[in-house]
């Protein structure tokens, strides 16, 4: 056990841990942090992705000694101060996207890091960008959906979402 | 943010304040007590309170249990209205992620008059909730909607006498909108439901023989009458589920609470020699081994470590002495060879033989004949099967995602041998349920080991052992034959299924959860098993449909459990089904489309649901939607790298009626198959919620897809070596489909009849879609696939085969 210094979400933490846990398990059961879920623990599904210097990245994987001083990002770290949703997080309510929503966390933060790489992707690249988070409810049609809408709720700035796209 | 899901949003908003202010460590392990105990007094009191009012209350204290089933004749059990007039529903159903919980609030608001947005609804706590079953059979709306629809309008009439008593008015000239009652002739006189009842019960009894059958005395508002059914409010639980603030059954902690992970036989049917536990005693956190027959688990203080114990432990396995399973690619022979354990009387309208179906084969002017395989496929849920248990105060409490919250608490107490009102289940959302929890090995699992530690114990499988070992949906093979005369009229159907159905687990049975099964405990007699024909209203004079079960060697303790996985043989038997149709549409060279409805127009007769007209309109529709091109199948074999098709499949499942067309795109060269588009014509009658019924049935047909082209339980002769996403490829980005196009139909042609009610939508879509794309990818390339999935080796060695 070594004691590790985390910043997530802008706020510090210390735990006491064995460094080679994955990053995964400190988030959830230290940090009480629980967007990131645990889907495979082998990097395959997308699950618990997490945002590391604007990379997606599967915090099933990491070793938590590898991640230290590095600002991480959760699903919970994604909306404003103010409470306003991230245009992803926005889009993925006006578009109606989950079902049972297990895999939207993966989802949610690998469409992210991808708008941030590349704010106007083509059909294709969103399929590529995206091709390996798994989602078992099959919601693939209605996440590239959403992430056509939030590319362009970036790109001209935030309105109301209310109505449902059909 | 330790809190659980029925928590009220203001307490979670408290516990978030002390953050600042203590440890990390300290702060999850006072907030943990804080929040457990929290949990069950908010919801014990909810019924009398309301989240709001709970929520300003004195401190919380533990429900200490017993757990009392709500009484389903009592109203509030159902309904609390708060002094703000906004309304609380209870309901025995969980929710998949179809909305049904949003259906739910519609259907009720609509009955209460109160508008969505003031309404809560609390499902699946089997101690605050009336048993409604939970979920299963896409039943919830169809079946479940009409008790809790008939409380809410008795709860409107019970608040209109009140105002009546209040306002001295007569309740025929009183009007209601929103939650406020207003006289008619003064709409200056009024009172709301709050200030009527608000925090206070009803103490109304309601009637009814069973919980379905459940009534007051009001009745219900007339289709036409209904204003928030047939909208499409937004599904109240998708904003938490993006914010990252809904508390799953994952996310269950309690003071206390250790970890625990399985360790699985090293083969199916190994049986437990010794353990070595000295292998992990040196690890820190270790708390103990347990184990009973040939059930194995390690427990932790923490996560990493049980996954580590669970890794590290030693464990000596006697393999079993003959094998376990034919291999996977011979799995279709044994089935065609092993001796049936029983032969099924089918379930449906349709006799198992019509007319005298040899000789007219005998006499055909054509007969043809097929066989069709459909392996065994998994549920391999995105999260593997989870639950958590506390033991404290001599009951027990599992925070599951059990979609049959209410099974998994019956089964739980017989498991233990405890009595039933000290189990209880609180259902929390998880991964997709579509079956797979309707046996919650996970809960009985967690239930278990907190009993023998005495601490509350969270259970979480690996992937490697839910994608070996959740349930299984049942392998099929087929034969059909089929005879047409010399104007290419279909005179002759012969179906023979065999499907290794044998001992299906059932729901939440404390003898054939995985873990009983592992400890030796086990019902006399293995489920028989079973299977309905293909469903569908083609009128052909002669037939005979047959279903067999057959075994695999190893009956218990096997990976191959079967179970049932969304619509348990739909996607099977209509493979088959829809498939020869297609075959015998080639033989009469008539296109596929046009073949199908004249069998389906053949007979000018209505039956009790209408499937028939409706079948017809459903074709129609998806043939509409899709632009259809009338010409027979194949088209000629284009010359390019990439070969284009259309086929269409068609069914019911219950008196939901579905057809599907798919448009693919063969890669000659590879094998790749790419269904660009897909177009679904449903009829489920009502409709509650138009956009979620749409995207239930979009998930669903690429459920379908993925199923189609991927999914294959694959195992050797002792064990199942599909263990993870690259040994059990799943739909992904790349396959979806370019366009995907839902046509929600009201099909009964007749004006004059009464509006249909709702039927299930969560199933039906995937039936049709296997057989849909194999059509498609005969009329590109002329070669016909009969064995899912349609992996690329596979298509590439059939294309090769034809010398396509
Ligand atoms: S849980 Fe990390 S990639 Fe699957
Ligand atoms: S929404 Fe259920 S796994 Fe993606």
């Amino acid at each position: 056990m070594s004691n590790i210094s985390l910043k997530v979400n802008g706020r510090s933490y210390t735990v006491d841990i064995d460094p080679a846990t994955p990053l995964l398990y400190i988030l959830r059961n230290d940090l009480g942090l629980q967007g990131p879920r645990f889907g495979c623990g082998l990097g395959q599904c997308g699950a618990c992705t997490v945002i590391i210097k604007g990379a997606a990245v599967r915090s099933c994987i990491t070793p938590t000694s590898t991640v230290k001083g590095s600002e991480i990002t959760t699903l919970e770290g994604l909306a404003q101060q103010d409470g306003r949703l991230h245009p992803v997080q926005q889009a993925w309510i006006d578009e109606q996207v989950p079902q049972c929503g297990f895999c939207q966390n993966g989802q949610i933060m690998t469409a992210k890091a991808l708008l941030d790489r590349n704010p106007d992707p083509t059909d294709a690249e969103i399929r590529e960008g995206m091709d390996r988070t798994l989602c078992r409810c099959m919601t693939y049609y209605r996440i590239q959906a959403a992430i056509r809408r939030a590319a362009k709720l970036i790109a001209t700035g935030p309105v109301s979402g209310k109505e449902v796209g059909a | 943010m330790t809190t659980f899901t029925n928590i009220p949003k203001q307490i979670e908003e408290a516990i978030e304040k002390w953050q600042g202010t203590t440890s990390r460590r300290d702060f999850l392990k006072n907030s943990g007590m804080f929040v457990v105990s929290f949990s069950a007094a908010a919801m014990s009191t909810a019924s009398l309170l309301g989240p709001a009012a709970s929520a300003q209350n004195s401190p919380p204290t533990p429900v200490a249990g017993p757990y009392p089933d709500p009484d389903f004749r009592k109203l509030d059990s159902w309904i609390v209205i708060h002094e703000d007039s906004t309304a609380t529903f209870y309901v025995g159903k969980t929710d998949g992620g179809q909305g049904t919980g949003t259906g739910f609030r519609q259907l009720m608001a609509d009955e209460l008059d109160i508008a969505f947005d003031k309404t809560n609804l609390i499902m699946g706590a089997t101690d605050i909730t009336v048993d409604q079953g939970g979920s299963g059979g896409s039943d919830a709306i169809e079946t479940d909607g009409w008790p809790a629809r008939r409380v809410a309008a008795e709860a409107r009439r019970v608040l209109l006498e009140m105002a009546s008593a209040r306002l001295g008015v007569p309740v025929d000239q009183l009007a209601v909108s929103d939650g406020v009652i207003t006289v008619k002739a003064n709409p200056s006189m009024k009172v709301t439901y709050g200030e009527l009842i608000g925090g206070k019960r009803f103490n109304v009894t309601l009637t009814g023989n069973n919980i379905n059958a459940t009534t007051g005395v009001a009745k219900l508002k007339p289709v036409g009458d209904l204003k928030i059914v047939g909208q499409s409010p937004q599904r109240y639980d998708i904003p938490a589920k993006v914010d990252g603030s809904l508390k799953w059954a994952v996310d269950a902690k309690a003071p206390g609470m250790v970890h625990a992970r399985n360790v699985r036989p090293s083969v199916a049917g190994a049986q437990l020699i010794s353990i070595d536990e000295s292998s992990v005693r040196g690890i820190p956190g270790f708390i103990k081994v347990v184990s009973k027959g040939n059930y194995v688990a390690v427990v932790c203080e923490r996560e990493e470590q049980a996954i580590r114990a669970a890794r590290q432990l030693k464990v000596n396995w006697q393999k079993p002495a003959t094998p376990s399973f034919p291999t996977s690619e011979n799995l279709f022979d044994y089935m065609r060879n092993a001796k049936p354990t029983s032969v099924v009387q089918s379930r449906t309208q349709t006799p198992d033989v019509m007319g005298d179906p040899d000789a007219a084969l005998a006499s055909a002017a054509k007969v043809i004949e097929a066989e069709y395989d459909f392996p065994f496929q998994g549920h391999t849920a995105l999260g593997p099967a989870h639950a958590m248990a506390d033991p404290s105060n001599g009951q027990m409490t599992i925070w599951s995602n059990d979609m049959k919250a209410y099974g998994l608490r019956t089964g739980v107490a017989e498991f233990l041998g405890m009595p039933r009102d000290s189990v209880r289940v609180i259902w929390q959302e998880g991964p997709q349920l579509y079956g797979r929890t309707a046996a919650d090995d996970a809960g009985f699992e967690a239930a278990y080991l907190a009993k023998e530690i005495g601490r509350p114990v969270r259970v979480q499988w690996m992937r490697h052992e839910e994608t070996a070992w959740d349930a299984k949906g049942p392998a099929f093979t087929f034969k059909l034959r089929g005879g047409l005369d010399a104007q290419g009229n279909v005179v002759a159907l012969e179906y023979l299924a065999r499907t290794a159905d044998y001992n299906h687990i059932g729901y939440n049975e404390p003898d054939t959860v995985l873990i009983a099964q592992l400890m030796g405990r086990r019902p006399k007699e293995p489920a028989p098993g079973g299977a309905s024909p293909p469903s569908e209203m083609y009128v052909i004079p002669n037939r005979r449909r047959t279903t067999e079960v057959v075994g695999m060697p190893l009956v218990w303790e096997s990976p191959l459990r079967v179970a049932n996985l969304r619509d348990p043989n739909g996607p099977q038997i209509t493979f088959a089904g829809e498939s020869f149709i297609d075959e015998m549409a080639v033989a009469a060279k008539v296109d596929p489309l046009e073949f199908r409805l004249r069998l389906l127009t053949a007979s000018t007769v209505d039956d009790e649901d209408f499937l028939r007209a409706r079948s017809i309109a459903v074709v129609k529709a998806a043939a509409a939607a899709y632009g259809w091109d009338t010409r027979p199948s194949p088209k000629p074999v284009g010359t390019g790298k990439i070969l284009s098709g259309r086929g269409i499949a068609y069914c019911y499942r219950s008196q939901t009626v579905v057809a599907e067309i798919a448009e693919v795109e063969v890669n000659r060269e590879t094998g790749h198959i790419w269904v660009k588009r897909l177009v679904c014509a449903h009829d489920c009658g009502l409709i509650v919620n138009p956009e979620a019924v749409r995207r239930t049935i979009e998930g669903n047909l690429l459920h379908g897809l993925s199923r189609t082209l991927y999914e294959e339980v694959q195992f050797d002769t002792e064990k199942v070596t599909s263990v993870d996403w690259i040994t059990h490829p799943t739909l992904r980005h790349s396959d979806t489909p370019a366009q995907v196009d839902v046509v929600l139909v009201n099909g009964d042609p007749n004006p004059n009849r009464p509006d249909l009610p709702p039927y299930g939508a969560g199933e039906a879509a995937i039936k049709p879609t296997a057989a849909a794309v194999a059509n498609a990818i005969y009329d590109a390339t002329g070669v016909r696939l009969r064995r899912v999935p349609f992996r690329d080796k596979r298509v590439l060695a059939a294309l090769k085969v034809a010398r396509v």
